[in-house]
């Protein structure tokens, strides 16, 4: 098949053969899970269970809310033993709202999880619609609820269907595993995907560093005419979703826009099979592979784990720290975020749990920037990187949006690239971050005007009509008075 | 556990500093100027020294002003390879306190003054050298014939010394003047470019570097080398070097088809003076040159029309340092006015509209 080229990108060393070659493996039940109500993008899961109550493996515990939105369900069956704040898998670590489950080790499932017997005879509304029920989100560590996705069929004339198995992230290899041992899953899941979009062609695109994974996918498409694996040159972000389909059909996704505009919906390979688990054995997304790996870690190891099960459990489960890590993050080196603590739990979107040693990380000091213009040349979004870091240190936001500030992905090849060890995207995520809080205070303002005008309307208004009453009163008063001193002329006359 | 500050990602670096470019630079100049000092001899050895040793105590004084770090920025190689490069375009038997004060010039005033490493508009280096040359017209242009180390003529250590400490004796004994110099000397007394050409040196002689010239930037050969070793290293990018010698090839071929006995040929352009040390080293100096590949190819195409307008029209012999300051000053106008097509949206910034009909979205 014909690729097309896309700008920039490095070629960071992948650190992948540290877990590569470990078979997924079943992560023992912990004694704890922490389940946070929002584990996506939207809005949070609202708890329909309470404190002390029984539940069963797969059963509901928070229901989506919202038109963006996810359901929770429970990891295993036991006891919810609270609902309340718990350390977020997040770089804040802020406290979000989580409930606490006690397995009680039967592991039994709850008698809602049927699967459908013939999945592909489903209206594609009945595959969307058991998609949202089944909670699942982007996998690839994007969390945006699938059925949404799905559903963009509605809005947009689609025609292909694209499945990003490029995991071109350095270190993580849980999609490379999943390829390798559930070919088929994921080739079903891609399929009903494929089904609920309404679209012909499906390209399943693979990073050529992943020969194993290529193989076995297409040894498994050979029953499907319309999936095709395409084998994609490794480099970073080839996983990128625009920047995957523009080497796949050759055509930019227009900015600020979605790739649906140009009639591609992406979806992540462990998403595949999570839609495949969902539709044909009734089980919403619960549990996920995880890459837990980096030198620090003494052997690292590609665990399936639940959704819930706290970090410390799966570090615990590799044989812990051969050193003292100097980084712990969530997903790959590039794009990850830093996690404050190993008790955080394992989410939805958590494709990787990364300790690196000092050696890996490579810091060095700042310096001043040389203008070598290397961000420009890997950056794939076409960005000058230099000239909007220059521009956010002088504190001018605005000018480093006309220079492209939001256009930016966030990939980090500039900063991976720079010789000065200029931390850009920190920049970026600073600026991004000023912008949108500038954004809502605007909108507040905004809001606050709009409600104190519509107030002094209303008091006008208010006063406007008493006013219009009194004087309609003192009117009728005044008729009143005439007609009675009338009345008193007439009587008096009548009298007299 | 983590005492650090949770900083964004990347978590993975390339391993690359500012210290290994300036390095490799250094070491891709290597060849050109070790020929250049056996060409020259002593002299040369401790001109080049003394330059040196100038740029590196004129950045520390300069960081100590302004309160700055020394240890960082002195070894980060900047200065070193700003007094290199000062050094090698320097005539070799020039006296040591051209060095000094070029070096002071290069360092103070070239780079410092704009606030140090990567914040100066020009080349710190060609502002040294044409400060030099517009100040001191008579040392910087007064070029030895080539006196090979250890040679019968070449003077030895103590002569040496005499030389860089200013005994212009010797050196008047052995001047020669270079290709383009002698050719502009005999066009101007109206003599014919063949007859010209024929009293100096050959093109041969320029590749190998036997011909008389600056310090380092005689041997063609040797700079193309260290030039390709910076093109592997991804120091540089083929644009500035390419459109450098490119529009100056193509300029000095139409004018020598035009007029052969008025107008030098092509290959002389190319290969006798320091374009080639210009299109590699200099005109490709990171800090001074634009960073988009329109901007770099405008940038060089700049460059080497400069070049050719300078020497052919001008005064002046050789013009690649003024040619390469105009350019650099025309720097942030290239950059702002061609930066690359940022993706999804056209060369206007306008988000793309693949003509489909209508905007798909309701």
């Amino acid at each position: 098949m014909k690729l097309f080229r896309i700008r920039g990108g490095v070629h960071p060393d992948d650190r992948k053969q540290l877990s590569a070659e470990q078979p997924i493996e079943n992560l023992p039940l912990p004694p704890l899970l922490h389940i946070p109500l929002q584990q996506h993008i939207g809005a949070p899961a609202t708890p329909l269970v309470t404190r002390g109550q029984l539940v069963r493996k797969g059963q509901l515990l928070a229901r989506s809310q919202g038109m963006i939105s996810a359901p929770v369900h429970a990891p295993t069956s036991g006891r919810i033993m609270g609902i309340g704040g718990y350390p977020a898998h997040h770089a804040s670590g802020l406290s979000v709202r989580t409930l606490t489950l006690q397995p009680d080790g039967h592991d039994e499932w709850d008698d809602s999880c049927v699967g459908a017997t013939a999945p592909f005879s489903m209206s594609p509304e009945e595959i969307a619609r058991r998609v949202a029920d089944a909670g699942i989100v982007g996998m690839g560590g994007a969390t945006f609820p699938s059925s949404v996705k799905l559903n963009l069929r509605h809005r947009y004339a689609l025609h292909t269907l694209v499945i990003n198995g490029a995991e071109c992230e350095p270190y993580l290899t849980c999609d490379d595993r999943l390829m390798q041992e559930r070919p088929d899953d994921v080739r079903d899941g891609v399929m009903l995907m494929a089904r609920a979009l309404g679209v012909r062609r499906v390209l399943f695109a693979i990073e050529n560093n992943k020969p194993a994974a290529l193989a076995a996918m297409r040894k498994s498409a050979t029953v499907q005419a319309d999936l095709q694996i395409v084998g994609l040159p490794t480099r970073y972000p080839m996983g990128s979703e625009k920047h995957l389909v523009q080497t796949l059909v050759g055509k930019e996704t227009p900015a600020r826009g979605l790739t649906a505009d140009i009639g591609v919906v992406v979806h992540n390979v462990a998403t595949a099979a999570a839609v495949n688990d969902a539709i044909r054995h009734g089980r919403p997304l619960i549990s996920r592979v995880v890459t837990v790996t980096g030198r620090a870690i003494r052997r690292p190891r590609n665990l399936h784990v639940l959704i819930g099960t706290p970090l410390d459990r799966l570090i615990e489960y590799c044989g812990g720290f051969q050193e003292e890590p100097v980084r712990l993050i969530s997903g790959g080196p590039m794009m990850g975020q830093p996690l404050p603590s190993t008790r955080v739990p394992v989410i939805k979107g958590s494709n990787g749990l990364l300790a690196l040693s000092a050696s890996e990380v490579n810091d060095g000091a700042e310096m001043p920037c040389i203008r070598c213009g290397s961000c420009v040349s890997v950056c794939p979004c076409g960005l000058v990187p230099l000239s909007m870091v220059a521009t956010i240190r002088a504190g001018r936001l605005e000018s480093s949006v006309h220079l492209g500030l939001l256009d930016c992905i966030g990939c980090g090849s500039c900063a991976y690239a720079c010789p000065s060890h200029i931390p850009l995207v920190q920049h970026f995520n600073y600026a991004k971050g000023e912008l949108a809080a500038h954004q809502r205070a605007q909108h507040k303002q905004g809001e606050i005007k709009r409600l104190i005008e519509a107030r002094t309307a209303r008091m006008e208004a208010i006063k406007r009509a008493k006013q219009e009453a009194m004087r309609r009163r003192k009117a009728e008063m005044d008729g009143k008075k005439a007609q009675n001193e009338d009345r008193r002329a007439e009587t008096a006359e009548a009298s007299r | 556990m983590i005492e650090r500050p949770l900083y964004s990602g990347p978590y993975a670096h390339e391993r690359v500093s500012v210290r290994r470019t300036m390095l490799l630079v250094v070491f891709a100049l290597l060849p050109a100027t070790l020929f250049g000092l056996y060409q020259y001899g002593w002299p040369a050895i401790f001109l080049f020294i003394v330059t040196l040793l100038a740029a590196i105590v004129a950045e520390s004084v300069s960081l100590w002003v302004m309160g700055k770090p020394q240890r960082p920025f002195l070894l980060d190689g900047s200065a070193l390879l700003t007094g290199w490069l000062l050094a090698i375009t320097l005539p070799p038997w020039a006296p040591w306190w051209i060095g000094v004060v070029g070096a002071f010039v290069a360092i103070v005033i070239g780079k410092q003054v704009f606030g140090g490493i990567g914040q100066n508009l020009f080349n710190p280096a060609m502002v040294a050298r044409s400060a030099l040359l517009v100040s001191f017209p008579l040392e910087m242009t007064t070029f030895p014939a080539p006196q090979p180390l250890l040679s019968a003529q070449a003077p030895d250590m103590a002569q040496g010394l005499a030389i860089t400490l200013g005994d212009t004796t010797q050196v008047d004994a052995v001047t020669s003047a270079t290709t383009f110099g002698h050719v502009k000397t005999e066009l101007t007394r109206g003599a014919d470019m063949d007859a010209a050409l024929a009293g100096t040196y050959s093109l041969w002689e320029h590749l190998l570097g036997t011909s008389s010239g600056s310090l380092g930037e005689a041997s063609v050969l040797l700079l193309l080398l260290g030039g390709v070793l910076l093109l592997y290293t991804r120091v540089i990018s083929w644009h500035i070097p390419v459109s450098m010698l490119g529009s100056l090839a193509l300029l000095a071929t139409i004018f020598h088809l035009i007029n052969p006995s008025l107008y030098l040929d092509p290959l002389f352009h190319l290969m006798a003076g320091s374009v080639i040390l210009g299109a590699f080293f200099i005109a490709t100096d990171l800090v001074t040159s634009p960073v988009s590949v329109r901007g770099q190819l405008i940038f060089g195409a700049g460059c080497g029309v400069l070049v050719f307008v300078i020497r052919t029209f001008a005064g002046y012999p050789e013009g690649v340092a003024f040619a390469i300051l105009l350019m650099n000053a025309s720097t942030p106008l290239i950059d702002h006015y061609f930066r690359p097509r940022v993706y999804g949206r056209d060369r206007r910034g306008r988000p793309l509209n693949h003509g489909d009909g209508e905007d798909q979205r309701p």
